[in-house]
């Protein structure tokens, strides 16, 4: 067990060296939190965060969340990356894991049932996670 | 008892675009569900690897994935060690439940057997294990009886075997692979399906019209892939017995041990046997052979998910001996001689392939692949006096580089890929031999809007030394012009050598008398067959009382521009001439999908035929090939309960319209057939008790409502006449069978 947890935080640190790294990556591995609900968020978020010059693979997760991207760092920021993703109506986190909320225009673009600011829409969006049978 | 999770948003496409490499998910404490609190520092590995993570401040964790895993086990102190299965990339929400505590919560939702993928861009679909238990489904020729798309029916009245046919055209024209790897072609095409046995297959996808480059430029119908089950995700021991009325019997086994972190093993076993003589016609020839076959192949499976590599290595043998002719028919005593009609057809095959493949860790889009496969086939038969020997050995190679052009909406795929070809064949005195090889490069460019249109543009240039330096296109489009609505188009060309005798085989065990037109082709004296295939297919969801189901409309024509024309208009020979004229294969197909209930589902098809070629004699339908076919499938299960133990019920219903029969009114009276043979019914169903996770019986019949063809051998009274004829075949000879069966595993 111990081992395990060695090894464990040897990879954390593996990891967090990376992310300090400087110099220009042509494959960077960025990871931000876009706030979302479904899978129509999901294409939605994916594929604005694409579209985005010098960005070369997405994967956004509705679970968590957390938006795993892959991107030229020489072509591109990550604040251009967000800057796209609000222009559709996310609301993303900067790097000091901070709101940064899309303009209410672009909000009220997201189709009805993606308005991930709504309590209401959000426990909807519960029931697809799973369906619970007690035996 | 194991925890089970399988997905359940079946209202999204189970269907990622994205190669994933992380997993992730979120553990719980079942104390405090309202919440949702996360639980922190419990540990999550991969079931026999050593790749594992710990959950987050939240209890949330994500952890390197591999498609190879199945099954995660969570760990955290004080609390019940769970294994919990990934069906799929969908992230999990797992609760853990304290050591002290007992109660179960299980999760279930109901898979789909078979789905139309929403996404791909070739109209594609995929066989699932489910679907493939619907039926007794013993080799994989039967694994597509519950399938609308695939036509099965019997290729002649001696052998028992099934062939299948798709939009019209026989499995010639489909390039059949098993894990993408070329298989049931050359000398294995008439019996090469009936090889692999229905429990080694894990799923199926097919799909319709020209198929990719990638696999080679033979493909032009359509494409089968059959994946078989893989070491490190099938059941640690699997049994199967199954016995019919029809007097077979067979028994299939599986063993899978994981060796070390990286390796795993599995042995597979599979025998059937069928001693009894039946002839419930009375036309004194056996309704079905006597024969056994012993088939083992064993798999390793290499994975090293830190690495990115994956590998399988195969190894496979089979040994199958048919008999079948006249009731009494000795081969020790008649064989070669003309008191009693008989026939021996042998068959011994050996293959292994190896696969290597290799994801690059920092970039999930980007691979590279290796695959390599050598089989060796050797039949020696003997129908009444007429031997026919075949030795094919076969080499097959592919080198394939996976990557993105600037993101992940542009696709490619490019590589390399060698093929050699050995056969030597005896037909009767004659001897055939024919070395093939080609050496050929392919390039294909997928491009995807993320939204409403994809398309994939593919090309290969093989240079081979029969049929010459030739480029072979293919092209793909898909656009969803309004919600929950796809259309796609596909074209393609394919080309291929026939190998006459292995492909009509059936026409030894008839008194035809063989002629070839040779025009100094390559091949028996023939050219290359050459066919371009085009298509559309629309597909539309919708409710219907609230109900989900989806309709298909299909259309695809294969346009000839040589073929190899088999011609069995004059019933005395056989004859095989190049095209001249025209050929062409017409197929229509409605398809109906619907969820009457949950657990209830039903399935039905309209196909339409209109395959005509330019004969000697004129333009005629293709003989044996019904224009029209209506198929239905009716399925329902009952809830299972906590152990996994349910009913399930199958009913299909196919109905063959009239089919044009060769020509035989230049026979005596007493052996001449109709024009055409009457429409028939038949149906087909299954029973299927579960009594638990580990262990089911089924019991079925095929062809409950007893249709037999009334004399299926022409002349059987006289075999060694000039009419004797076992190749009109166009409908079931046997009549009803039952049969019975179990499955036993161990997880």
């Amino acid at each position: 067990m111990k081992k395990i947890v060695f090894i464990f935080s040897l990879l954390l640190i593996g990891f967090s060296v990376q992310s300090q790294e400087v110099k220009k990556n042509k494959n960077a591995k960025i990871t931000f939190e876009v706030d979302g609900i479904c899978g129509m968020c999901k294409k939605r978020i994916e594929t604005a965060a694409l579209k985005t010059q010098g960005v070369k693979f997405v994967l956004w997760s509705v679970e968590t969340h957390q938006l795993n991207l892959i991107m030229d760092e020489r072509k591109t920021d990550v604040l251009s990356v967000q800057q796209n993703i609000l222009a559709v109506g996310h609301d993303v986190f900067d790097a000091d894991d901070k709101k940064v909320v899309a303009t209410t225009e672009a909000y009220n673009s997201v189709h009805p049932c993606c308005k991930y600011r709504d309590e209401e829409i959000i426990l909807d969006h519960k029931g697809d996670l799973k369906k619970q049978k007690k035996q | 008892m194991k925890k089970k999770i399988l997905s359940s948003f079946l209202l999204l496409i189970p269907f990622v675009i994205f190669s994933q490499t992380t997993f992730k998910g979120m553990i719980m404490d079942k104390n405090n569900p309202k919440d949702n609190l996360g639980v922190e520092g419990a540990s999550v590995h991969w079931l026999h690897t050593n790749v594992s993570a710990i959950t987050n401040k939240k209890g949330w964790f994500s952890i390197p994935y591999k498609e190879e895993y199945k099954k995660l086990v969570v760990n955290y102190l004080g609390y019940k060690t769970d294994t919990i299965s990934i069906p799929s990339l969908k992230a999990i929400h797992h609760f853990l439940t304290e050591q002290s505590e007992l109660k179960e919560v299980i999760v279930t939702a109901k898979k789909k057997a078979t789905y139309k993928p929403f996404l791909t861009t070739a109209n594609m679909f995929t066989v699932n294990s489910d679907e493939l238990l619907k039926a007794a489904c013993c080799n994989l020729a039967e694994s597509f009886e519950t399938n609308p798309s695939i036509d099965v029916s019997f290729s002649d009245a001696l052998t028992g075997t099934k062939q299948i046919q798709m939009l019209g055209l026989t499995s010639r024209y489909l390039l059949i692979t098993e894990e993408n790897i070329p298989s049931v072609r050359g000398a294995s095409q008439a019996f090469g399906l009936t090889f692999t046995p229905g429990t080694w297959v894990e799923s199926i996808q097919i799909t319709k019209g020209a198929g990719s480059v990638v696999n080679g430029y033979e493909s032009i119908s359509g494409q089968i892939n059959a994946e078989l089950v893989k070491p490190f995700s099938d059941n640690k021991f699997f049994l199967n017995a199954y016995s019919s009325l029809d007097g077979r019997l067979e028994l299939n086994t599986h063993f899978n041990q994981r060796v070390s972190d990286k390796w795993h093993t599995g042995v597979y076993i599979h025998g059937n046997y069928r001693g009894e003589k039946f002839d419930k016609n009375n036309d004194n020839f056996l309704d079905n052979p006597l024969a056994n076959q012993i088939n083992v192949m064993n798999r390793w499976q290499y994975i090293d998910a830190e690495k990115g590599w994956v590998s399988f290595i195969n190894v496979r043998f089979l040994n199958d001996e048919k008999q079948t002719g006249e009731l009494g028919f000795n081969p020790k005593l008649d064989k070669g001689k003309t008191n009693a009609w008989g026939s021996e057809i042998d068959t011994q095959r050996f293959e292994t392939s190896l696969k290597l493949g290799y994801v690059f860790p920092e970039l999930p889009y980007q691979n590279i692949g290796l695959q390599m496969a050598y089989s060796n086939h050797q039949q020696d038969s003997y129908f009444g006096l007429n031997v026919y020997d075949i030795q094919h050995q076969s080499v097959y190679s592919n080198l394939m580089f996976s990557s993105i052009i600037g993101d992940t909406r542009n696709k490619f795929k490019t590589g390399i890929s060698f093929t050699y070809d050995k056969y030597d064949e005896l037909v009767n005195i004659n001897n055939f031999d024919r070395k093939e090889n080609s050496l050929g490069a392919f390039f294909e460019y997928a491009y995807d809007n993320l939204d409403n249109f994809s398309f994939t543009a593919g090309a290969r240039i093989d240079t081979h030394n029969l049929l010459g330096t030739f480029v072979t296109p293919r092209l793909h489009v898909r656009y969803v012009p309004w919600t929950n609505s796809v259309v796609r188009a596909s074209f393609g060309r394919g080309k291929r050598s026939a190998n006459i005798f292995a492909e009509n085989q059936q026409l030894f065990a008839s008194s035809r008398q063989i002629k070839i037109d040779n025009v100094d082709g390559n091949i028996y004296g023939l050219n290359p067959e050459i066919a371009w295939n085009y298509g559309v297919s629309y597909m539309q969801k919708f409710n219907f009382f609230d109900k989900k189901g989806d309709i298909t409309f299909d259309f695809y024509q294969t346009d000839f521009k040589n073929q190899v024309v088999v011609d069995w208009e004059r019933p005395q020979e056989i004859s095989f001439y190049d095209l001249k004229g025209k050929s062409i294969a017409n197929s229509f197909q409605v398809e109906i999908n619907y969820n009457i209930a949950p657990f209830f589902n039903f399935r039905t098809a309209y196909k339409y035929f209109d395959i005509s070629t330019d004969y000697k004699k004129g333009n005629l339908q293709k003989p044996i090939q019904p224009k029209n076919r209506f198929f239905a499938n009716l399925s329902f299960e009952t809830l299972a309960e906590e152990n996994g133990s349910q009913w399930k019920f199958d009913v299909t219903f196919n109905s063959i319209g009239k089919q044009r029969l060769p020509f035989t009114g230049s026979n005596p009276v007493e052996y001449q057939l109709p024009g055409y043979s009457s429409s028939y019914q038949i149906l087909n169903s299954q029973i299927t008790k579960v009594f638990s996770n580990q262990f089911e019986v089924y019991v079925g019949a095929e062809n409950l409502t007893n249709v037999q063809q009334k004399n299926p051998i022409l002349a059987s009274d006289d075999p060694f006449g000039d009419y004797f004829d076992s190749t009109i075949v166009y409908s079931p000879i046997f009549g009803r069978a039952m049969y019975v069966g179990l499955r036993y595993k161990i997880k």
